[in-house]
């Protein structure tokens, strides 16, 4: 049974622009999925429906909550969207400065989250904090230190750990490694495809680097103008790829 | 030229009570009121004083306090304002008064069922701290979207080891409301747990006003491996009554720089002056604090 299942997703921006449309697609459980396409193709709209930030304006999207059961995504108010966010879709933005406080240590970002699931026991809330950094590889001595400080994978890191806090079935990553340079890129993916193994984690991956799709997603979904306009394997894709603009994409590929 | 009873014209004393009763049965919930010019700016205290003005009767007696004393220039002023308009008997007994109005403390003498404090708040949002959106505040708020609040708490004791946080102690009403009980210091948050009389707080720069009904619990935030404490004095005393429960402020005592200690509440420390036998009577229903549990 599928995580997550998404039907005819629509999204119509106020003055009738179309974000994305038709959009169907299953994540299986622990199965990381990967969206591709250029800026403007309409993968972010997709994943922030999903993410409940951006409002769907068409289709449906059922997900099996492990506490709830199935819920319709779209139908759920706005207290329910956040007990959904804070517990079990996590989501992990492009730029971690948008979802961090650079000013708070990387222990309280970690702990906000832990916070909001009503944990209440500081001990407790230091522990979890801890053992997450570590998963995520950072240094335990940073922990009571402020991501300000932080060099950008580092930002990536708490995030992540973050993200993680509250064990979500799904996990949004949106261009996870953008802006790193390339090893630091590498050592992430690394985290992220060991994390899905690991924790079972179902995770939704947005790129537009097929290079990072063919790293981490067996499966791949290309996005143009809005509309999936090929999916499948990720590797068919990548070697026999056959609608036009993902020809173009696969072969705009720097050697 | 004249004025209405009070100095606040019928329909704006009206307003203001109604506003009143809407906060009596939400207690936490800052509902919005009309906030009415006076002869003093805003942030002087007009909040209480517009509160004052529209409960006020013939036969109240009023006492107003600031920073614990009663003979300090703005509970003077606030006094002769309302001895003037409503021509109301004004005292510094606690037991005495039937509306007191105060800034900053809870008279260390338990009120009784018969009384109201009137608190003058500057800072009435609590989640202001760490949200600065009106509108997001009213969301959180409306959903007991708390968790945030707490982050604070947490990095106090990671740079700390305990919660410093000295006033504007944030205190969850009758398990729902989060509210600010500014500009109290934490000392007093235990006496509005369970008291016999009336919490009004009224903010007029803000123009807000909140409610504690009699009886009704109020947890002040913790850890429950970091219990709600307040402050102590451990070893000291005051240097006029010899109080060791009370809260001392401290003071330059003479032209030498000696410093010393003395109790804030200034009618108190006269009572024990007269009989050292006196108690508090705050400390049976003083519960510590509680976190608010999981989700409703």
């Amino acid at each position: 049974m599928p995580v997550l299942s998404v039907r005819d997703l629509g999204v119509t921006y106020t003055g009738g622009i179309t974000g994305c449309a038709d959009i169907s697609f299953d994540v299986m459980p622990g199965e990381i999925l990967g969206l591709v396409g250029e800026s403007g193709s309409g993968k972010s709209t997709v994943l922030g429906a999903i993410a409940l930030t951006t409002l769907a304006t068409r289709g449906s999207a059922l997900f099996q909550s492990p506490r709830r059961g199935p819920l319709k995504l779209f139908a759920l108010n706005g207290q329910e969207r956040r007990w959904l966010r804070q517990r079990e879709i996590g989501l992990v933005h492009q730029n971690p400065r948008l979802v961090l406080n650079l000013d708070l240590t990387a222990g309280a970002n970690i702990a906000e989250a832990l916070l909001e699931a009503d944990w209440r026991h500081y001990g407790k809330i230091r522990t979890r904090a801890a053992e997450l950094l570590h998963r995520v590889e950072m240094d335990l001595a940073r922990m009571d230190d402020v991501p300000r400080r932080f060099s950008g994978g580092m930002q990536q890191r708490v995030q992540l750990a973050k993200a993680l806090a509250n064990s979500p079935a799904l996990l949004l990553l949106d261009e996870p490694t953008g802006g790193l340079d390339v090893s630091i890129q590498a050592r992430l993916l690394d985290l992220i495809r060991e994390l899905s193994r690991e924790l079972g984690t179902a995770m939704l991956l947005v790129s537009h680097d097929l290079e990072v799709v063919r790293l981490l997603a067996r499966r791949t979904l290309v996005m143009q103008r809005g509309r999936v306009v090929e999916a499948g394997l990720t590797d068919q894709i990548l070697e026999d790829p056959q609608h036009p603009y993902t020809q173009l994409l696969v072969h705009s590929r720097l050697a | 030229m004249s004025y209405s009873f009070a100095f606040l014209d019928e329909q704006s004393k009206r307003a203001v009570r109604r506003a009143l009763l809407k906060a009596v049965a939400l207690p936490g919930y800052q509902v919005p009121f009309v906030s009415r010019e006076l002869p003093i700016s805003y942030g002087w205290g007009t909040g209480g004083i517009q509160i004052t003005c529209a409960l006020l009767g013939r036969e109240d007696v009023v006492k107003v306090i600031d920073q614990g004393a009663d003979d300090s220039v703005n509970a003077v002023n606030i006094k002769r304002f309302l001895q003037r308009t409503a021509g109301v008997a004004t005292t510094s007994v606690t037991a005495e008064a039937t509306i007191i109005q105060t800034r900053h403390r809870i008279p260390e003498e338990r009120l009784r069922a018969d009384q109201i404090l009137v608190l003058q708040v500057p800072y009435p949002e609590p989640l202001r701290l760490v949200e600065a959106r009106e509108t997001e505040t009213r969301r959180m708020h409306a959903e007991a979207d708390y968790g945030r609040m707490y982050v604070a708490l947490y990095e106090d004791i990671v740079h700390h080891g305990e919660i410093t946080l000295p006033w504007q102690y944030p205190a969850v009403v009758n398990s729902r409301y989060l509210m600010s009980p500014s500009p109290i210091p934490r000392f007093d948050n235990p006496k509005l747990h369970l008291a016999d009389c009336l919490f009004l707080f009224g903010a007029g720069r803000e123009k807000r006003v909140y409610a504690i009904p009699p009886h009704t619990p109020v947890a002040s935030l913790a850890f429950e491996d970091y219990p709600f404490r307040a402050e102590a004095f451990p070893g000291r005393r005051c240097e006029r009554c010899g109080s060791g429960d009370t809260y001392l402020d401290e003071l330059i005592l003479d032209e030498s720089g000696r410093r010393g200690y003395q109790c804030s509440d200034t009618a108190f420390c006269l009572r024990r002056r007269q009989d050292p036998s006196v108690a508090r009577g705050w400390g049976e229903a003083s519960a510590p604090g509680t976190p608010r549990g999981a989700e409703a």
